[in-house]
């Protein structure tokens, strides 16, 4: 029995607890102010006026789209490929006890737990060694590595939730492997599986630092943010592409908290 | 009698007939060969991880023990450790330091500045708030890693508005002795390595908050209550109640911020001076250089240092909090 609903905090930890998570929101909300400005050559504040005409400039960009579109076909077929292997890798762990499950789980979990240079350089210099050269699909390869980590994290904890019972209840009424799979399992971690996939697509689309070391002349949107940083060319450009991608990740996150939010967490995972 | 008659005609038969046909034949095989099921199950995301990260692990881990030819830059692949040797020369022991001093400060920051966020969540906030606690860490930790930093760009730029509003405070005398420091100042912010501090603090901080406030969801209000009870000032309960049992959250959000700061050259290069961070080094190694061997040397720094770490959060009971 908890005792403190009527218990309110002291004044100082209220104070430290908003201006902490004020330190984490206003610095993006600054940005959907930039994206209006009218200074071109430096990022002077206060902005001297306001206008939209850069989202015009913007939506008539081809290599802004180019890269939109490579960086959505590459998180789509990733995400993809991080479904597969994220739902058969935590099913069999969930489920079974086996020599070397601890094995699998950190396996999953490594590509994201260690530096991502690392993962990028290593996956780089054995293109190298293979004779691999740079495409679509080696970005896709990287990309697919480590987003399988948060599938499974998602499928993990919700087959963690569902008793296994079901699945010999379903048995027992004579339902075979496959009908099983598809009535009973599948309803049970289908939004576990959305959520995933989401946070998936997420996490391809904004990756960078894999990215640098897997693409070759390709473009994906954040290695052209990544240019912009280094050497800004189009300032505005940058502003208005910087707002649309926070509002384009924006939707998969609030969608994957509605998803999962009664009882498992979304697997905060880093990147 | 007939009703008995009515509800047995309605009454599917207990056992279903097999379905049959290949289906049937493959879904019995698995119940019988619960064993084959699961190696079938395992087989794709074991081969896909094996062949391609583990091999290209390893795969790197080896070329750290090639040297390249000073002369001709070539690579030649007979095993040595000179080029680990090399790592320990001035120029790359600096670089090496330099970003685990770094890594620690960027910790120590995030812990305090986690932890009222934490507390607050876990302990006071409730319904509505408590969402809104969760989102408020979360939309920050899943928006954009280069918005993020492009933000804090704009902030600290010279024209920006931290230098704005330190002017309309009267405070830019402290902004401009701050900056005439040795080693923490700089041209402006974006150009110093108080600036990159900032950021990774920034970026990773979510990172911190998550743990430590599952940890403290586990600390049980009547405990703090028994601690003022038996006459703790607020003081004293925090150092010998909740931080205590907070340790193992904080320990557990330290192995990312430590692990993601070692590891990243991003931050680094846009915001901040051109001294070198271990992330950059294996960059321009690898890139420019085209020294792989030293590159691979490189990364072999941040893996040795996050195993002893991971180690001695292991033995702190810190993947509990996780």
């Amino acid at each position: 029995m908890r005792s403190d609903r009527s218990q309110s905090a002291p004044l100082g930890l209220k104070i430290a607890a908003a201006c902490g998570l004020l330190f984490l929101h206003l610095p993006i909300l600054l940005i959907f102010v930039y994206a209006f400005t009218t200074e071109e050559k430096s990022f002077v504040w206060p902005p001297p006026a306001l206008t939209t005409q850069w989202f015009a400039v913007t939506w008539n960009r081809p290599d802004v789209w180019q890269a939109l579109s490579l960086s959505v076909r590459v998180a789509a077929i990733s995400t993809a490929i991080a479904l597969v292997l994220g739902t058969l890798c935590s099913a069999a762990v969930s489920r079974t006890q086996f020599f070397g499950r601890e094995t699998i789980s950190l396996l999953v979990i490594l590509p994201i737990a260690l530096p991502g240079i690392i993962t990028g350089i290593a996956l780089r210099s054995a293109f190298a060694l293979a004779d691999i050269p740079f495409s679509f699909w080696t970005i896709v390869l990287g990309h697919a590595t480590f987003c399988v980590v948060v599938v499974y994290n998602n499928a993990v904890a919700r087959f963690r939730r569902t008793s296994g019972s079901m699945i010999e209840a379903s048995m027992d009424l004579g339902a075979d492997g496959f009908q099983t799979f598809r009535h009973v399992v599948l309803p049970n971690i289908a939004t576990a599986l959305l959520a995933g996939g989401m946070l998936a697509f997420a996490l391809s689309f904004d990756e960078v630092i894999v990215t640098t070391f897997t693409a070759g002349q390709q473009q994906t949107l954040p290695i052209w943010m990544l240019e912009e940083l280094i050497r800004p060319r189009q300032r505005p450009v940058t502003n208005v592409v910087a707002m649309v991608v926070v509002l384009v990740t924006l939707l998969p996150i609030l969608l994957a908290y509605y998803l999962t939010r009664d009882g498992d967490q979304i697997a905060g995972s880093s990147k | 009698m007939s009703l008995d008659a009515a509800i047995t005609t309605k009454v599917a038969p207990a056992i279903l007939p097999g379905s049959g046909g290949l289906r049937g034949a493959l879904s019995d095989l698995f119940w019988r060969e619960p064993k084959l099921l699961l190696l079938l199950m395992l087989l794709p995301p074991v081969l896909w991880l094996g062949i391609v990260y583990i091999g290209s692990l390893f795969a790197l881990l080896l070329q750290s023990f090639f040297l390249i030819d000073e002369f001709s830059g070539l690579i030649n692949r007979e095993f040595t450790l000179k080029t680990y040797g090399d790592l320990f020369q001035a120029a790359n022991l600096d670089i090496i330091l330099r970003t685990a001093t770094m890594a620690a400060l960027v910790t120590f920051a995030s812990a305090i500045i986690a932890f009222p966020i934490a507390y607050y969540a876990a302990r006071y906030a409730r319904g509505r708030w408590k969402a809104l606690f969760y989102l408020g860490v979360m939309l920050p930790l899943w928006s954009s890693y280069l918005v993020k930093i492009y933000a804090w760009k704009l902030i600290l730029a010279k024209e920006g508005i931290l230098t704005w509003l330190l002017a309309k405070l009267n405070l830019l005398w402290l902004l401009d002795a701050w900056l005439s420091l040795p080693v923490v100042g700089g041209n402006s912010l974006s150009v110093s390595f108080t600036g990159t501090f900032i950021v990774f603090v920034y970026v990773w901080l979510p990172f911190m908050i998550l743990p430590v406030q599952a940890a403290l969801e586990r600390v049980p209000s009547n405990l703090v209550e028994a601690s003022s009870d038996l006459g703790a000032s607020p003081g004293q309960t925090f150092r010998n109640v909740l931080f205590p049992l907070a340790l193992p959250g904080i320990v557990a959000g330290s192995i990312f911020t430590f692990s993601l700061t070692l590891g990243d050259y991003i931050i680094p290069q846009i915001i901040g001076t051109s001294r070198l961070f271990i992330g950059q080094a294996v960059y321009s190694q690898q890139g420019t250089a085209g020294n792989i061997p030293l590159a691979a040397a490189f990364t072999v720094v941040p893996i040795v240092i996050m195993g002893f770490y991971l180690w001695g959060a292991k033995r702190m009971g810190a993947f509990d909090a996780l």
